[in-house]
């Protein structure tokens, strides 16, 4: 019997991997491509700069070259004013309505701002964009993102590049409960094992960028990433165990030898 | 004349299109993929760079495409 992968839906396209990477943060170009193909994503996001601060040529070139799904985010920006610019100016540059949509509270935290998200989502998906907002793991938020029109809620798991994992999985479970859109997380992973419980929990996919760009060698995390996110989705589909306190045999009690308890263990 | 791009003033031809300026500071692809301009807070579509014209003390943005999470 083969075990049947399935893959990401998103606003009707299909993607066959549910790992989504972001490109920022590796030491080289070369790393990044080569650390993207070990990933298997086939989705990658990208941002927008000052042209002084970029070289769009070249990176663009090399991800459409790769065959690779441009998903811009609004990265930085700290109102809905700023992040409907900035998703506009994406939509010019990557020729595309989808958006990673990120309105930032703070830059200690890098939570975002729910009332400027909100704002921001509602603008547009009315302006016709496909719309993936970055979200606190807050099940109402997510649910007021899903009825702005969000094609998909993106919960963190903990803060961006934090490392620290799935922080609060009862609220990521109560998020994938009542959500009619795709979940992905977005940010906190820090190694393979958090891309599993990530999926264990029922998220469609996992968006990460410093796990795989700052480990020490990214294209191995990149595979080790790979495997965790389809063990992860496996394992849920699957259908775990129930958590017991007591003990419960797996090998059968009935048809054990029966030995007399006066014979000497000797040989 | 003189605009604002990305922040800092910058001496320009007069009436220099959107296209021309883009071409100047050498932003991006010859295609222009990756590189988006807004004039005033107004996105300007890659369409529509070769008939814009610039005028004086227009606030120009040009981004373009860089790594990001």
């Amino acid at each position: 019997m083969t075990v049947e992968h399935t893959g990401l839906e998103i606003a009707g396209r299909r993607w066959a991997s549910r790992l989504i990477v972001g490109t920022g943060g590796f030491r080289s170009l070369e790393v990044m491509e080569e650390a993207i193909a070990a990933s298997g994503a086939e989705i990658v996001t990208v941002a927008l700069r000052r042209v002084e601060a970029s070289a769009p040529g070249s990176l663009v070139e090399m991800l459409d070259r790769a065959g690779l799904f441009l998903l811009p985010n609004t990265a930085g920006c700290y109102t809905a004013h700023d992040a409907v610019l900035t998703a506009r100016m994406a939509r010019e540059a990557y020729e595309t309505d989808w958006v990673k949509l990120e309105v930032i509270g703070d830059d200690r935290t890098l939570f975002p701002d729910p009332v400027e998200l909100l704002d921001a989502a509602e603008t547009l998906v009315d302006e016709g964009f496909v719309v993936l907002p970055y979200t606190n793991d807050d099940p109402i938020l997510a649910r007021r993102l899903e009825e702005a029109g969000c094609a998909a809620v993106m919960p963190l798991g903990a803060p961006i590049g934090s490392g620290m994992g799935i922080r609060n999985p009862y609220n990521m479970s109560l998020i994938v409960e009542q959500a009619g859109v795709p979940v992905i997380c977005d940010a906190g992973v820090g190694t393979a094992s958090d891309a599993a419980i990530a999926m264990e929990l029922g998220c469609d996919g996992v968006l990460m960028a410093s796990a795989i760009a700052r480990a020490q060698d990214p294209v191995k995390m990149a595979a080790a990433m790979r495997g965790a996110v389809e063990s992860g989705r496996l394992a849920y589909e699957a259908g775990r165990i129930p958590r017991r306190l007591h003990a419960r045999a797996s090998t059968a009690m009935e048809g054990r030898a029966e030995f007399h308890t006066d014979v000497s263990l000797d040989a | 004349m003189k605009i604002v791009l990305n922040g800092a003033p910058r001496q320009v031809d007069a009436r220099i299109t959107v296209a021309a300026l883009v071409r100047e500071i050498g932003g991006g692809r010859s295609d222009g993929r990756g590189v988006a301009v807004a004039v005033d807070s107004a996105v300007v579509p890659r369409s529509a760079w070769e008939e814009v014209e610039l005028a004086e003390g227009q606030s120009v943005e040009v981004v373009g495409a860089i790594q990001g999470g």
